[in-house]
């Protein structure tokens, strides 16, 4: 997984809220067995029209936004189903942070796997980093992890909260298996316990 | 010592470590996998040269993407891609040397009735999926939830999950359902109440006498839908029915192991004066029977009610409104029954059990479904199928003709060829209505499989409970 320390970006305005996976990656894209290539087929119905050509008015299809690293969106992004195919999409065309006032459980965690930042913060301080994106390609955010801000294209400077070890494992690019590998033996323990307590599991 | 809720007996039981900054790792006792959310973790153990760390507590089986029409077990009749993913989850099987029901395999069903169906899912277990709907095992008493791929291959190769411990949310339905409103009607207005985003961070137990009440499989129903009310599991306390329901399914316990397994499920409810962050009552004589207008599973109303108007919203779901009634065609102010549907599946591991299917054919036996409507009802495993057959519910849909399919999740979720067409309007059973759900452009309303019937004979959305 790549690090996540600090990134200055262009951030694209998504005012919507229940963003769900399906509109994210559409289930036609999960037939992949592989990780990589799903970003040309990110939020692909309101990307592309019927016949797969872009509709212009779609944030990510403005000249000012297709390089976009950042989005700025609604509650309750990334509702829907537990497809890690959603982040790996959003990874794969290049968005590396998304600010919403709130996320859904499993999206949140799956961000966190893939070397994304999804940062939730009040509702009035979303609606002035949308502003703040809204202005285009010069509007570019930075989001600072290790400090924990997110200064707007204007130097405003707004905090926020992340859990500490998520934090830590993104700061680092840690693998998860490879940390609770290390904790093998409380592993064989709890399950000596659990034969003994729990034999019919 | 302070009372306990059901999820944190459940909790405590599974917590194998807890960092000092409260990350904690839960050991997982059945883990359930299919073809579409598994392949990359499958790949990532290989790379990392890593085994399956408990191969006999992980049950695999293909569904989401697999044809349910006849001749599928021969790959040249999938597409392309789903015989691509289904030949990785043969080898992966294989490979790694976990359970396996192939498609050829008459207990081969969608993955969350395959589970309670063979007894792999028991009271007080942790059971995950890399599928949203593992929320469905919660019925039994078992915190169930879905998981990424990323977590898929952690499970994979060390048995536990990394998490956090939720906080509690009961939502009690009191009193007594009227007739025609089913376990489908309550999931669904319980997300209508709380909104798609109102359980996050939370873990649901459902409770009340309506509730109890309900059969294993309705518990199933509710349970299911917990994550479209934003929450990762539902749960229900184990009761009689439960055990009575396990009891002699081939994975169960049996002799004294049961007796053992009994007690401690027995141990299994939320104590009294137990603390909940969140709480939700609506009493079951309210309910009646609903559907949804929508493209989110909480745009719902009952069919006695009229299409809304963006001006019947606030904030951000003004907006989503215009785009939802933009998106299904709809204009405010029209009756719901009204609106006419094209098509009507009958199915998903919401509703595709073999309740799901009596329901249904209660209401059809004996009629036709409306000129020019497309039917389908695809039995949620091959033993529901049977079972359906036995019984002669097969004779009643194919004569009302409804087409009759092979086990899978089909136009639930449309990944195969049993799709929506563009502006296709769709009466389902499944659990989700969000736009492009069913097919790009495909116009969903969700609802219980006795309105789904309803529908499918009258050609527009119905209350079922003027066919009773
Ligand atoms: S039936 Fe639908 S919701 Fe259930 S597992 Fe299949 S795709 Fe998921």
């Amino acid at each position: 997984m790549d690090k996540f320390e600090k990134l200055t970006g262009v951030a694209a305005p998504m005012p919507m809220i229940n963003v769900d996976t399906d509109m994210i990656i559409p289930k036609q894209f999960l037939k992949t067995i592989k990780r990589s290539g799903l970003g040309k087929n990110l939020f692909d119905e309101m990307r592309f029209d019927d016949e797969g050509r872009e509709r212009p008015d779609f944030v990510l299809n403005r000249p000012q936004y297709r390089n976009a690293e950042i989005l700025v969106t609604g509650d309750n992004f990334g509702c829907g189903s537990s497809r890690e195919h959603a982040p790996w999409a959003l990874l794969d065309f290049g968005i590396r942070c998304i600010v919403a006032p709130g996320f859904a459980d499993i999206f949140f965690n799956n961000c966190f796997k893939n070397g994304i930042l999804p940062v939730v913060l009040p509702q009035a301080q979303v609606d002035m980093l949308m502003k703040d994106a809204e202005k285009g390609a010069n509007a570019r955010m930075t989001v600072d992890l290790d400090a924990q801000t997110i200064t707007t294209s204007d130097g405003e400077v707004i905090g926020f909260e992340v859990d500490a070890f998520k934090k830590h494992c993104l700061l680092e690019g840690l693998d998860d298996i490879g940390l609770t590998l290390e904790k093998a033996a409380a592993i064989e323990s709890f399950e000596a316990r659990a034969a003994a307590e729990r034999p019919w599991v | 010592m302070s009372p306990k809720t059901l999820y944190d007996k459940i909790w405590d039981a599974h917590l194998a470590h807890q960092a000092e900054d409260g990350t904690c790792l839960l050991y997982i006792d059945r883990h359930l996998v299919h073809e579409v959310t598994s392949p990359q973790a499958f790949e990532g153990l290989r790379m990392a040269g890593r085994k399956v760390h408990a191969p006999d507590k992980t049950i695999a089986v293909p569904d989401h993407n697999v044809p349910t029409t006849p001749g599928r077990e021969d790959p040249a009749n999938m597409t392309e891609d789903s015989a691509i993913q289904v030949a990785a989850l043969d080898r992966n099987a294989r490979d790694f040397g976990i359970h396996y029901y192939p498609v050829s395999d008459i207990r081969q069903g969608i993955v969350h009735i395959v589970g309670p169906e063979q007894g792999w899912t028991l009271p007080g277990m942790t059971v995950v999926c890399g599928d949203s709907h593992t929320a469905t095992h919660g019925a039994f008493g078992a915190l169930a939830h879905g998981i990424g791929t990323s977590e898929v291959e952690h499970v994979l190769a060390t048995q536990t999950l990394i998490q956090r411990k939720a906080k509690n949310m009961k939502v009690e339905i009191t009193g007594r359902l009227a007739p025609g409103v089913t376990a489908k009607d309550i999931t669904l207005a319980v997300i209508g109440r709380t909104g798609t985003a109102g359980g996050t961070g939370h873990v649901i137990e459902y409770c009340g006498e309506a509730i109890r009440d309900l059969s294993m499989e309705g518990r199933m129903t509710v349970c299911n839908m917990a994550i479209e009310g934003g929450a990762r599991a539902g749960l229900i306390a184990p009761d009689e029915k439960t055990f009575e329901y396990v009891k002699g399914r081939p994975h169960a316990p049996k002799g004294a192991q049961w007796e053992a397994a009994l007690a401690w499920w027995k141990t299994l409810y939320t104590d009294d004066g137990a603390h909940f962050d969140k709480v939700v009552t609506i009493a079951a004589e309210d309910i009646e029977p609903v559907v949804t207008w929508g493209t989110s599973p909480e745009d719902v109303l009952p069919i006695s009610a009229r299409v809304p108007g963006p001006g019947d919203f606030t904030g951000g779901k003004v907006e989503a409104a215009k785009r939802s009634l933009e998106y299904m065609g709809l204009e405010p102010g029209t009756p719901l029954t009204d609106i006419k549907v094209d098509t009507v599946f009958i199915g998903s591991c919401t509703n595709g059990r073999i309740e799901d299917l009596r329901a249904v054919a209660e209401v059809v036996k004996g009629r036709k479904i409306a000129e020019g409507m497309r039917a389908m009802i695809v039995p949620g495993s091959g033993l529901v199928r049977e079972q359906a057959e036995v019984e002669g519910l097969a004779e009643i849909f194919t004569e009302a003709g409804f087409e009759w399919r092979l086990a899978g999740c089909s136009m639930c979720l449309a990944m195969n060829p049993d799709q929506l067409a563009p502006g296709e309007r769709c009466a389902s059973t499944s659990n989700r209505n969000f736009e492009g759900r069913q097919g790009r452009g495909g116009r969903t309303h969700l609802m219980s499989p006795a309105m789904a019937a309803a529908a499918a004979i009258t050609g527009r959305l119905t209350d079922v409970r003027e066919l009773m």
